[in-house]
């Protein structure tokens, strides 16, 4: 059974309508690339996932629990559902440590000492174990980047969410933080990519999703869907991007 | 008979310097409690909340603190009431330090991006954890500078606290004024010490502020 699944979902913002009857299905272990133009509603549909926004109609399922059922844990499907934003958000205010140590403490109860090694293996993971004891501002962009992938990675989540998370980055760094990505691909998390890098999409996700008009207009490996588009819209998608 | 104005008036002028900053301190603790009261009301989702805590910002902004003390010391007298100075003075400040404060604090915790939420929400935080590990540390690092300026404009509208026959360092000031008839000397006194109290607060706020930026 598929790990998270959208059936049929509809959001609007006020008279605006983002997603108009999405339909996806994430395995477990899978690495799903969402691509399209902004204002396609990729965004939108990760946030909805782990409830950061909420669909007006549809379902979605996140290991067999239905998300958007009244009285539905928003916390529990949180601590299953990570997710990496755009602009990184990190806490300023705290230490790489006690970014990453925060959830774990204060979420899952565990004690320090417990999170602490956690919190080195994650960043042994994204290749900053020296940055522990560094504060946000202390970092670069990629750097940043990569502690708050290790921050979702500490929640040992079943998947983990990225809404474009090389978006805000220069050039030069986006190459460190698709790098740490592959390497978690790698590994075998399950992993939903909202990305705008049709090379990375092609070569490390196992299916390639085009969202266009708020829906999922076209879907299928990626070295097919990316290479040989069926639609017009794809198409134009493409070729625009690689212009 | 005129007195001179020697080193006792001084001294009977900086023994009311401490009544003035007994109602500071009652002012700042109190309504700090309740400013922080006021402050959640209004950053909480909660329309009637929201209201009621604007409402009551609105009121005791909106009107002079002189009115204040005269409607509180006099008013609760007409409904029978018999209330002290220091009750009046009390309660009236803390109230009106409490819309300032909290009004404060607001701008504080909504200044910290949206973002920040939405990441400790994203991580599973509850409300009650977000404002405790994420919101408040960072909102209290900019409410520093404004709360303490605040403390300035406390301790220098204490001395309307005189209007109701409150004993403090402006009424003393009064007193020892009419016994030597000497007001350039007496009010400069009384001026000066208000300075010494309220400069190294001044200069405390603004270091505050430069150190803000970029300081952990």
């Amino acid at each position: 059974m598929a790990l998270i699944r959208i059936e049929n979902a509809w959001k609007s913002f006020g008279k605006v309508p983002v997603l108009q009857g999405v339909s996806l299905e994430v395995g477990e272990g899978e690495i799903v690339a969402i691509l399209g133009r902004s204002g396609s509603g990729k965004s939108t549909l990760l946030r909805c996932i782990n409830g950061l926004e909420k669909i007006d109609t549809g379902n979605i399922w996140v290991d067999g629990t239905l998300v958007n059922a009244a009285g539905a844990d928003v916390r529990k499907l949180r601590e299953k559902v990570g997710i990496v934003f755009q602009s990184y958000n990190l806490f300023p205010h705290l230490s790489v440590e006690r970014n990453i140590t925060l959830a774990p403490t204060v979420v899952k109860r565990m004690t320090r000492e417990e999170a602490r090694a956690i919190a080195s293996d994650v960043l042994r993971r994204v290749g900053l174990e020296d940055k522990i004891g560094a504060y946000p501002d202390q970092l670069s962009g990629g750097q940043q980047q990569r502690v708050a992938i290790a921050r979702s990675l500490a929640m040992s989540p079943k998947a983990i969410l990225f809404d474009e998370i090389t978006s805000a980055l220069d050039p030069e760094l986006t190459g460190e933080v698709l790098r740490t990505l592959a390497e978690l691909a790698r590994q075998g998390w399950t992993m939903v990519l909202v990305t705008h890098e049709i090379g990375f999409a092609r070569n490390v996700a196992h299916r390639a999703v085009f969202m266009h008009d708020g829906k999922a207009w076209e879907e299928g490996p990626p070295k097919q869907v990316l290479v040989k588009p069926e639609t017009k819209e794809l198409r134009n998608f493409i070729a625009s991007v690689l212009d | 008979m005129l007195r001179a104005f020697t080193f006792n008036e001084v001294l009977f002028l900086l023994d009311a310097t401490k009544w003035t900053i007994a109602v500071t301190l009652i002012a700042f603790v109190g309504g700090g409690l309740v400013g922080l009261l006021i402050m959640i009301l209004k950053v909480v989702n909660n329309r009637p909340a929201q209201w009621g805590a604007a409402a009551y910002v609105e009121l005791f902004q909106g009107t002079p603190l002189l009115a204040q003390l005269f409607v509180v010391y006099f008013g609760m007298g007409l409904f029978g009431y018999d209330v002290s100075p220091w009750v009046a003075v009390s309660v009236v400040f803390t109230l009106w330090s409490a819309a300032f404060l909290g009004e404060i604090w607001r701008g504080c915790v909504q200044a910290i991006p949206r973002a920040q939420w939405e990441a400790s929400a994203a991580l599973g935080l509850s409300f009650a954890q977000q404002i405790r590990y994420v919101i408040a540390a960072q909102a209290a690092r900019i409410a520093l500078p404004p709360t303490v300026g605040f403390l300035v404009q406390i301790i220098k509208n204490t001395s309307l606290a005189s209007v109701i026959g409150f004993i403090e360092l402006a009424r003393a000031g009064q007193i020892v004024n009419s016994a030597t008839f000497r007001p350039f000397l007496v009010y400069c006194t009384v001026a000066m010490i208000y300075f010494a109290l309220c400069y190294p607060l001044t200069a405390l706020s603004r270091r505050l502020e430069g150190k803000l930026h970029g300081a952990h």
